[in-house]
């Protein structure tokens, strides 16, 4: 396969990685892929210099089924592989973070709580509007106090009569917060943490937008704040989970998303740095010929191949139903890190190139600079690697 | 109502073709096949027929096993059944239309969608001989297509205006850009197309009645001029080239 990832219609394929998907993940692969070359590739330098979200690709995104792919056709889900969900996640980062962050929220941290621990009313209502597009969602739990340590939340939901609940906190860094028709809230009770639907529109339910950000500049985030919210118990609180392993299990799914769409990022990075090292002469001589910028090419396509085949066999892992959350802490921690260095080292491989939106290298790596942060921060994964060979919790 | 759609695969147009050793035909080589983007018009006008008209559709294409690719994708955006028609694919136009005639008479399809060109040979001569071999109506090069009853009514764009053909079925269409635009593949679809088969026959129907006996690649693009001078001399220069080698002016 030399050469043939030399041009921007392929994934970076150096170890024979396409070889192992099925044909559907194939297909899968390069539907999203078509969707990003011709619906996000043209605008979203744009977005990103607005501050905006592509709001009208929600609706198509829904249409192809983007969102929550791998939850059952029953309620208006593809029931996709995990590792077709992956390499969704992989090509639409190829576009942005901020698209990819978008779905991953939709479709891990909304849809599959609400799968996973809502009642069937609440699936039968939610799951096939959110699939669609048609109501987009929105996940509370770190808070400005409690991000690595959201077990210590404040917020909190008390019992009322007539089947009621009040909520009273405040929520941080919220992606899709101002646009989300539904916020789903983690909140401490009497029995421990438990997450509510909370409908936009609730009388003091708030979401003003975060501004100021020099990452994810096309994506929405937001505060949330609840003041003296109240919910009917029914329709609102999700019954089938209680504690801190309720919002942990949704942020794994996520950060499963989010180690394969880090690579796409990258993916991107470096094949633009590539082609420039090519095409751009010093000293009468491309400057890829220059063994300072092999070694940094070589090192990029390493890096790279090597997070592609950690986040495949992690997704044949949970397509058997055989992963752990340490083990997706790992692919999380790692590609996002390679991710966000292969982006710096593509921004000086293209020079001062590299600072303007006419390549996408910056954007990618100022976005990671956020990915980097949130789903567990590089350090708390770290930690809960450690803790698993060791026996030894390094953060308490 | 039963719609034929004929796909092709072809070398995708970002590819950077090379001419195998024998000189007369493509090196296969890290080439990406695609379906032919006029063949995606015909495709996406046969499910639109689908779904305003409860039509079935059934899609072919001639060729070897990679030819499974375009059928699988045909089935995920929407298409009811598939069929390979298995053959070397060497043959020229005449032997795909005679092998796609001998494959679709008897069987009832009301209607035979196809482009009306294959992305790159650029024949657009499969679609008219299939007519002819099957004694159907025909339109060409259609940007625009409504059916009513047992019969159809086509516009193509033709030099400096468009005329409006009609005809009684069945016929053979050949689709042109702007016929519509074709949908994407949703994860839904092609999680549905897993579970459809793709049945496979073996081509019959006549020899090819010609051969390619050369392929060449055009010159490679000669390297820029860069203009010397101040910007009079420059002008007169560029003026010079416009006229005696480019012969633009």
């Amino acid at each position: 396969m030399a050469g043939a990832y030399a041009t921007f219609n392929h994934i970076t394929d150096y170890m024979g990685f396409e070889g192992l998907l099925s044909d559907e993940e194939k297909m899968v692969r390069e539907a999203a892929r078509d969707f990003v070359n011709k619906e996000v590739l043209p605008i979203i330098e744009k977005h990103a210099q607005d501050q905006t979200f592509p709001a009208h690709l929600i609706k198509k995104m829904g249409e192809l089924s983007f969102y929550g792919p791998s939850l059952p056709e029953e309620y208006g889900c593809a029931g996709l592989s995990n590792v077709a969900y992956g390499l969704l996640m992989y090509e639409l980062e190829r576009g942005d973070s901020g698209l990819r962050s978008f779905c991953s929220v939709q479709g891990s941290l909304v849809m599959w709580p609400i799968y996973a621990y809502g009642s069937e009313e609440q699936k039968r209502y939610w799951l096939p509007k959110l699939a669609a597009g048609e109501v987009v969602g929105c996940f509370g739990l770190t808070e400005p106090d409690f991000g690595s340590n959201p077990g210590g939340m404040l917020t909190k939901a008390v019992k009322e009569p007539g089947g009621k609940w009040r909520i009273n906190g405040t929520k941080m860094w919220i992606t899709n917060g101002t646009v989300a028709d539904v916020a789903i809230v983690w909140a401490q009770t009497e029995d421990g943490i438990r997450g509510f639907l909370v409908e936009k529109g609730t009388p003091g339910f708030s979401a003003p937008e975060t501004h100021g950000k020099w990452s994810l500049r096309a994506s929405v985030t937001s505060e949330l704040v609840l003041e003296d919210v109240i919910v009917d118990e029914a329709k609102s609180l999700l019954p089938n989970v209680k504690g801190l392993k309720g919002p942990l299990g949704c942020l794994t799914q996520a950060r499963y998303g989010i180690a394969w769409g880090a690579l796409g990022a990258a993916d991107a990075s470096y094949q633009c740095a590539l082609d420039y090292a090519l095409n751009r002469i010093q000293f009468d001589k491309p400057i890829a010929a220059y063994q300072l910028q092999q070694e940094k090419l070589a090192w990029m396509v390493t890096e790279l191949t090597k997070g592609q085949l950690l986040v495949l066999q992690l997704g044949r892992l949970k397509d058997a139903k055989k992963f752990t959350p340490a083990q997706v802490s790992m692919a999380k921690m790692n590609n996002v890190n390679v991710a966000l260095e292969i982006c710096r080292k593509a921004r000086t491989i293209l020079g001062a190139n590299g600072i303007l939106d006419e390549y996408p290298v910056m954007r990618h790596m100022a976005n990671l600079e956020s990915v980097y942060t949130y789903e567990g921060t590089h350090d708390m994964h770290t930690l809960i690697i450690g803790q698993e060979v060791t026996g030894l919790p390094a953060y308490r | 109502m039963k719609i034929l759609v004929a796909l092709k695969q072809v070398p995708d147009t970002e590819t950077k073709v090379k001419v195998a050793a024998d000189g007369r035909s493509l090196d296969p080589t890290d080439v990406k096949w695609i379906t032919s983007p006029y063949d995606e018009y015909a495709l996406e006008e046969a499910i639109r027929l689908k779904e305003s008209a409860q039509a079935e559709v059934t899609v072919v294409t001639l060729g070897d096993d990679k030819g499974k690719d375009v059928l699988r994708n045909a089935l995920a955006l929407g298409a009811d059944n598939a069929i390979l028609l298995k053959g070397d694919g060497q043959g020229d136009a005449f032997a795909v239309a005679s092998a796609l005639a001998a494959f679709a008479k008897d069987k009832g399809f009301d209607l035979i969608l196809a482009g009306n060109k294959g992305m790159g040979g650029d024949n657009s001569a499969v679609g008219p001989m299939l007519a002819e071999l099957l004694g159907w109506a025909q339109a060409n090069v259609v940007v625009k297509l409504e059916l009513s009853g047992a019969t159809f009514r086509a516009e193509r764009e033709i030099e400096g205006g468009s005329e409006a053909v009609e005809g009684s079925l069945p016929a053979v269409i050949t689709a042109q850009k702007g016929l519509n635009e074709p949908r994407y593949a949703s994860l839904k679809g092609i999680m549905a197309a897993k579970k459809k088969t793709i049945e496979e026959a073996d081509a019959t129907g006549l020899p090819a009645a010609s051969a390619w006996s050369a392929l060449t690649l055009p010159p490679a693009r000669p390297e820029g001029r860069k203009l010397e001078g101040d910007a009079a001399s420059q002008a007169k220069s560029l003026f010079g080239l416009l006229r005696d080698e480019a012969k633009v002016l």
